[in-house]
């Protein structure tokens, strides 16, 4: 009974410590005063400021732009390069594209927004919001591979026998057959290339240039000026957004989780 | 049937040829020149230069605390995670955080460990005058343990997972007490997710540059923040790049290390 406890008590303690930094900066972004040092008054004005600055408001959108354009693409190309690579027959060459396919998911990032500046450069495609968005798409692509291979692995080809007995053209067989099979290892790549992208920094940060900033970047060089509590107010509403969509996710797996038990 | 194949190939294959191997191919071949052409000179100033060689045994040694805190607070995080009630909504709790950005995060920890932020005003409280946390090492490993820590807690937390009770049992009814079934079954069944979970750690740890900046306050030099520094302040791409390919050249030396490891485990279990 007393080793529960204390376990309880491990587990409290970590998700206090996880949790700690997001409340500071949401507790404080109420406070009056310029720092993080001493609650001043309750007050709304940080949230008058960010609503105010039409700057950041502007960058915000972009970077949700960004992210859902990037993940689309990523989502498409990585998904029939996923149905192309299961359908290979050859054992080594699948191998080698797959190793491939992992490179850019375990090079650091500072690596690949290098490497990415050096190609940019030399391709002579101009540094802002079209280098950024193709380096989004690039490193979002390995993930959604991943993610979609194994529901292919585990896709019975035997329905496309059958879809095709009874008469269905190819293009049929695809859309009726193997995409409803596999949307759910889809759906998780494009949620996963879309938290890829909304949560980087390095490689943005490396080719972005002047004209064109994504949140992180922007979080970045004001931080590095110091405490600015406009930051803390964006942040208790970037935390909402989150908690909202997190649930709503969570709501929509939970019941197709039942949906597909009845199914069975 | 073929050519519908090849359509959904060749984007695919287009993105490897552009974004995989090219870039490789362009660093690569930067580390190797000057402005006059080929040259040797960045490798022979990178191994002959102590400040790059004990650069990177810095940031070697800073990824291995990094990793070794993390794993210290994963294991027993993971263990009674998967023992616990309600586990998926533990594990979302654990994650949601994740969602958060980065820098949002490291944000946080300017003002947490700041001269009357949260850590010195809690050490007040004891009487401990204002100490200087920010822009110290210790702050810079903890504020990366921080960031790192979902991503060990998922692996570990997945392989004791698939670890069958039973076993945990037998152990102990064969007489094991808790360090032994600890030691001798719980441990060597989940170590993949160990092993998946350091290299999930390790290797960004390298690259946390943003951190060494607003929190390591520039002391901490890691070859992440070099690299970041020939790209974008000095201007120096080719060093940049050397610094690079080394890294590259390390990261592959571990990866291969780290498989070669775990296909000889492999053989012992079919030797077992």
């Amino acid at each position: 009974m007393k080793r529960i406890k204390w376990s309880r008590l491990y587990i409290a303690l970590v998700l206090i410590i996880l949790y700690i930094p997001i409340f500071y900066l949401v507790y404080y972004s109420f406070s009056s005063g310029q720092n993080m040092d001493r609650f001043g008054h309750f007050t709304w004005v940080h949230y008058q400021e960010l609503l105010a600055d039409s700057r950041l408001l502007a960058i915000f959108l972009e970077t949700i732009l960004l992210a859902l354009l990037s993940s689309l693409v990523a989502t498409l190309i990585g998904t029939l390069g996923a149905i192309a690579v299961s359908q290979i027959k050859n054992k080594k060459i699948k191998q080698l594209l797959l190793t491939l396919n992992n490179v850019l998911m375990v090079s650091p990032d500072v690596i690949i927004g290098a490497s990415f500046l050096i190609f940019f450069t030399a391709l002579g495609i101009g540094l802002g919001f079209g280098s950024v968005l193709l380096s989004h798409i690039a490193f979002s692509i390995p993930i959604v591979v991943l993610m979609v291979l194994p529901r292919l692995n585990e896709f019975d080809y035997s329905l496309v026998d059958a879809a095709r007995d009874l008469g269905a053209s190819n293009w049929q067989v695809f859309s009726k057959i193997m995409l409803p099979g596999i949307t759910p290892g889809i759906l998780s790549g494009f949620f996963m290339a879309l938290t890829y992208s909304l949560d980087d920094f390095a490689v943005t940060f490396f080719v972005t240039g002047n004209g064109f900033t994504t949140l992180s970047v922007e979080i970045y060089s004001r931080a590095r000026q110091g405490i600015n509590l406009e930051i803390n107010a964006l942040s208790t509403i970037m935390f909402i957004l989150v908690m909202i969509i997190v649930i709503g996710y969570y709501f929509i797996s939970s019941r197709s989780g039942k949906k597909g038990g009845r199914l069975l | 049937m073929k050519k519908r194949k090849l359509i959904f190939l060749v984007p695919y294959l287009a993105w490897i040829a552009l974004f995989v191997i090219m870039p490789i191919i362009l660093i690569t071949v930067y580390a190797f020149r000057d402005e006059h052409g080929f040259t040797l000179s960045n490798f022979s100033q990178f191994f002959t230069n102590g400040t790059f060689l004990r650069m990177t045994l810095n940031s070697f040694w800073y990824a291995f605390l990094i990793t070794a805190l993390t794993l210290l607070i994963s294991y027993p995080t993971a263990y009674i995670l998967s023992r616990m009630k309600n586990q998926q909504f533990w594990l979302l709790l654990i994650i949601l955080p994740t969602w958060i950005n980065l820098l949002l995060k490291a944000y946080a920890f300017i003002g947490i460990f700041g001269k009357g932020g949260l850590v010195n005003s809690f050490l007040g409280l004891f009487g401990i005058g204002p100490a200087n946390i920010l822009f110290t090492n210790a702050a810079f490993i903890f504020v990366a343990a921080y960031i790192e820590l979902p991503f060990m807690i998922l692996p570990i937390y997945n392989a004791i997972c698939d670890v069958d009770p039973a076993v945990m049992q037998a152990a102990s009814d064969l007489g094991a007490n808790k360090w032994q079934a600890f030691k001798r079954v719980l441990w060597p069944l989940s170590k993949s997710g160990v092993q998946a979970g350091i290299e999930a750690v390790f290797i960004p740890s390298l690259s946390l540059f943003m951190l060494t900046r607003l929190i390591g306050g520039n002391r901490v030099i890691t070859l992440g923040t070099a690299i970041e520094e020939y790209f974008m302040t000095t201007m120096n791409w080719s060093m940049g790049s050397t610094i690079g390919v080394v890294l590259i050249f390390l990261m592959i030396i571990v990866m291969i290390s780290t498989s070669s490891s775990a296909s000889r485990r492999k053989k012992r279990e079919v030797k077992l």
